[in-house]
């Protein structure tokens, strides 16, 4: 179709374009292959002609102003025929810009060792600015705790039912599944043996003690950090968090702290559940595999599975709560004004308070051994 | 007459780049001022210094007496309730309706009985224009218009003296931001409010400000009336104002 519209002719040493019909960008990469085919050598002079072209858009006429010019640049004494006035003064819209308008610049690289100072400085900021969020923190818990009557009861139920007993489903289901998993693999190893009665000992002590705080710890960051970061980081956008600084109703007060004490109250007892529904699912395994009935697996449960491990169980749930909720919180407010932001955060969210939990796992685990617990 | 607000020598700098130096300027009791100039100035973060949303890095911002780089918890609250801010989309509160965003700051900070709380909130809503009928609808499901008018029934609902608006006809139809504008004038009259707002619309600068500062190159480029402003050599304002004028 191009080769329809651009006729080249050459005769002695005179090249004529002859151009026909509406020109636009499309035509530009066909025009260019067609023209590059023709040899210059000799070539005094080109005539462009316009005259039956019927439409030029600006791309177009970049093009030819370029075409134009590259002539020019080889001694060639360069020609263009227009008559319609509209086609020559979208010719002249390039030359008319391209005067005084400097090039875009380029974006200046900047070294490896620039790239690193600055990813390591803008860490530091990000940990200087979350201790900044947990002095805040804390400087408003002391002024919030000055009097009952500040309590936001309502919000803090709110947010009990929207974290915890909504949660209940999904958390029942995890750790049932991972119990009837952890029984499963065991059994088969037990059985070997003929220890068949240790599956109880096993799952006691494992589920009680870390995997059901865990699995809760790791269910409610994905669920209810990544709400929190969503939600705190939307209003955020929306501005909502400087009407209300402006009303003086402190975002502390009523979206950070009843948020996190919904939390530290509601994950022992999502805790409890888990344990509960892993050991059921330990024990239909138990049953099933290793014909171990109910009644010997609750017996024997009561014999060798002691209740520090069930409170160990439950006393890391609000110090998990607290690192979810708050993580999910700080990266909430750090949301900066577009929507990209929102998605970053949320990652970030989850990803650090999964492991900031399984931190904190550590370090009471080795705590508590050391302390014989 | 009174200052209500005066700013002296204020200094705001972002990273390595300065946005202010050195403001003065100063509101009377009962004007509608408007901060103007051209995009990038620092007009909306000027407002933002004034409503203690961001921290200004020299000079001082007087409030209602007030000033704002040394005040105490306790004044800052008072001072709070003391103004209404008109954000620029509305800034309603999205888990509630029209009716519980209005009635939000009376419950807070007084102890009103619910009944009296639906009396102003059905006067606020009556007072801005809006529909007594849409006062259940939540900020999502209401028009961008219905939303400023909400805002602003909000921001109104603690009867303040100062009312902050952020471009309060933007993204209006031009119908709309002539009733809002002759809202504005209207409430001017009814409360006594002095109003402080950033604009670009042209139409509402002429028909709504007593005065204007018009911040250009970090500096007031130019703080009064409007009828002397086309005397002023400054390029903005003669792009800004002088077209206009010719019309």
């Amino acid at each position: 179709m191009a080769i329809n519209l651009l006729r080249t002719s050459v005769k002695a040493n005179h090249l004529y374009l002859d151009f026909t019909g509406e020109l636009s960008l499309y035509f530009i990469s066909d025009f260019e292959s067609l023209i590059e085919k023709i040899s210059l050598n000799g070539i005094k002079t080109v005539e462009i002609d316009l005259q039956k072209v019927t439409y030029l858009d600006t791309a177009m006429a970049v093009f030819l102003n370029k075409l134009y010019e590259k002539f020019e640049k080889l001694n060639v004494e360069t020609t263009i025929v227009a008559t319609n006035d509209e086609i020559l003064s979208t010719i002249d819209l390039p030359k008319k810009f391209f005067k005084h308008k400097e090039d875009i610049p380029q974006k200046t690289e900047c070294s490896t060792i620039q790239k690193i100072g600055e990813y390591t400085y803008s860490h530091y900021l990000g940990l200087i600015s979350f201790m900044e969020f947990l002095g805040k923190l804390f400087a408003t818990k002391l002024h919030y705790l000055k009097s009952v009557k500040n309590i936001r009861y309502k919000e803090i139920a709110f947010e009990i039912n929207e974290s915890g007993v909504n949660a209940l489903g999904i958390i029942a289901l995890t750790s049932f599944l991972i119990g009837l998993v952890v029984a499963y693999q065991s059994a088969f190893q037990l059985k070997l043996y003929g220890a068949n009665i240790f599956i109880v000992d096993m799952l006691g002590i494992s589920m009680l003690r870390e995997l059901a705080p865990l699995i809760t710890a790791i269910v409610i960051a994905g669920r209810s950090g990544s709400a929190f970061t969503a939600q705190i980081g939307a209003m955020k956008i929306t501005e909502e968090l400087d009407a209300m600084r402006t009303m003086g109703f402190d975002p502390y007060i009523f979206l950070v702290i009843p948020r996190i004490i919904a939390l530290m109250i509601v994950m022992p007892i999502l805790i409890f559940v888990a344990d509960m529904m892993g050991i059921i699912g330990g024990m239909v395994v138990a049953n099933v595999d290793l014909k171990i009935t109910t009644d010997l697996f609750l017996e024997r449960f009561n014999e060798v599975v002691a209740a520090k491990h069930f409170f160990i169980g439950l006393i890391k749930g609000p110090f998990f709560a607290f690192l979810i909720a708050s993580i999910g919180i700080y990266r909430g407010l750090m949301v900066k004004d577009d929507t990209q932001s929102i998605g970053f955060n949320t990652t970030k969210s989850v990803v650090e308070s999964i492991f900031a939990v399984i931190v904190c796992d550590a370090i009471f685990s080795i705590a508590f051994t050391n302390l014989g617990i | 007459m009174q200052n209500v607000i005066e700013v002296n020598g204020v200094k705001t700098i972002f990273g390595n780049r300065i946005v202010h130096d050195g403001l003065n300027l100063s509101i009377k009791k009962g004007e509608i001022y408007g901060l103007l100039g051209p995009s990038g100035c620092g007009k909306t973060t000027l407002l933002r210094e004034m409503v203690m949303l961001q921290k200004f890095h020299g000079g001082s911002i007087k409030v209602l007496g007030d000033e704002l780089d040394r005040i105490s918890h306790t004044q800052a609250q008072k001072l709070r309730r003391q103004w209404g801010v008109l954000f620029q989309a509305g800034a309603l509160f999205s888990s509630l309706s029209i009716r519980e965003n209005i009635a939000l700051p009376l419950q807070e900070y007084t102890d009103l009985s619910a009944n009296m709380i639906e009396e102003i909130v059905k006067f606020k809503i009556h007072l801005v224009g809006l529909k007594p009928q849409d006062a259940h609808l939540f900020p999502s499901q209401i028009s961008g218009g219905m939303k400023k008018k909400a805002g602003l029934a909000r921001a109104l609902a603690m009867d303040p003296k100062l009312l902050f608006l952020d471009e309060p006809t933007s993204g209006l139809d031009p119908i709309s931001a002539r009733d809002f504008d002759s809202l504005i004038l209207e409430l001017r009259s009814m409360l006594g409010l002095t109003i402080i707002m950033v604009s670009h619309d042209l139409q509402s600068i002429h028909d709504t400000l007593d005065r204007t500062a018009i911040i250009d190159n970090k500096k007031i480029a130019y703080e009064g009336n409007l009828k002397n402003i086309k005397s002023v050599e400054n390029e903005f304002i003669q792009t800004f104002f002088g077209k206009y004028n010719e019309q």
